[in-house]
């Protein structure tokens, strides 16, 4: 029991990762899978950062003259921050394969998406046949 | 190895963290129940900002304001931008898959018994602190003479790190151009022919 209390930051960090992978695989709506994607990746954020927390430490901001302060690990900080970056560049390639999708589809739930697909491929086929 | 309680640190433990994991436990939730995509776009940006103090109470701060900035402001005007272009409503009625929650509680749990010996939050020992951190914490002054350890990090000790994550943006932002301005010249065409 006293070890859960103590690994509150990973269940947390798992349920808030389940629910984002959760709506990224089971919601037809492709704007829908990368707002669960988002949370994903914001969940993971939290994971790395929250192992980095040193309990009585303060941010990694040197002060001068004092070593009696503690400082938190600034490596899962600085690893975060890339991670951040190359997310919201994830993001925005991904929905603009949306926009596109929409363009080409006129839809952007998946499973009208597959159907559409499905029939252009038996005109092709029944083409090819007759 | 307490050590001395300095600069603000709080005397109840993580009890600001643990209210702020529920708040955004509580949005995600929702937004996955959510059928109007513009409001599960605006909840969104409250979630990131509720990260970001989550992130601001565990020390991060660089994070937390890259967080709200990046993931609270640019990333909720993309998901706003791309609603403006295609659809606000999710057509379909919402409806729980079995397997999907099958699979996401079986991977949970999986996560959940992995993380049981993994050291405790906040504990000062655990193998992430003992690495590298300290080389940066106690030589960054000497070495590259900026107080900020993370931005002596982030430039200097991973500079190329850093040069990565540039020539991804460029990459993706390369991507979304060819994706969307490809469109915008198919219409001009298809309009140009028509005429």
């Amino acid at each position: 029991m006293m070890q859960l209390v103590a690994h509150w930051n990973y269940f947390a960090v798992i349920i808030l990762m389940m629910v984002g992978l959760y709506i990224a695989i089971s919601r037809g709506n492709l704007v829908k899978k990368v707002m669960g994607m988002n949370i994903f990746q914001t969940s993971v954020i939290l994971l790395y950062v929250s192992m980095g927390k040193v309990s009585g430490g303060t941010a990694p901001i040197l002060i001068e003259g004092r070593d009696d302060i503690i400082y938190s690990n600034p490596v899962p900080h600085v690893l975060m921050l890339t991670a951040i970056v190359v997310g919201v560049a994830s993001t925005a390639l991904g929905l603009a394969l949306v926009v596109r999708i929409r363009e080409s589809y006129g839809t952007v739930e998946e499973d009208e998406i597959v159907a559409l697909d499905r029939a252009e491929d038996e005109r092709e086929f029944s083409g090819e046949a007759g | 190895m307490t050590g001395d309680r300095v600069m603000g640190e709080s005397i109840m433990g993580p009890t600001v963290e643990i209210v702020l994991f529920v708040f955004m436990i509580g949005l995600a939730f929702y937004i996955a129940s959510l059928r109007s995509l513009f409001a599960a776009a605006m909840l969104f940006g409250i979630f990131s900002l509720l990260s970001a103090g989550a992130l601001t109470m565990m020390d991060a701060v660089d994070v937390a304001f890259t967080e709200a900035a990046v993931g609270a402001g640019i990333s909720t005007v993309l998901i706003l931008g791309a609603l403006g272009l295609t659809t606000s409503v999710e057509t379909r009625p919402i409806h729980h898959r079995f397997t999907a929650k099958l699979v996401v509680t079986a991977t949970g749990l999986m996560l959940a018994y992995g993380t049981l010996d993994m050291p405790a939050y906040g504990d000062p020992d655990a193998p992430i602190n003992k690495h590298v951190a300290p080389h940066y914490l106690y030589d960054s002054e000497t070495e590259i003479g900026i107080p900020n350890v993370v931005t002596s990090v982030l430039a200097s000790y991973r500079g190329y790190d850093t040069y990565g994550e540039t020539t991804v943006v460029l990459t993706a932002a390369v991507g979304a151009i060819l994706l969307l301005g490809g469109g915008v010249a198919r219409r001009r065409r298809e309009t140009g022919s028509s005429e």
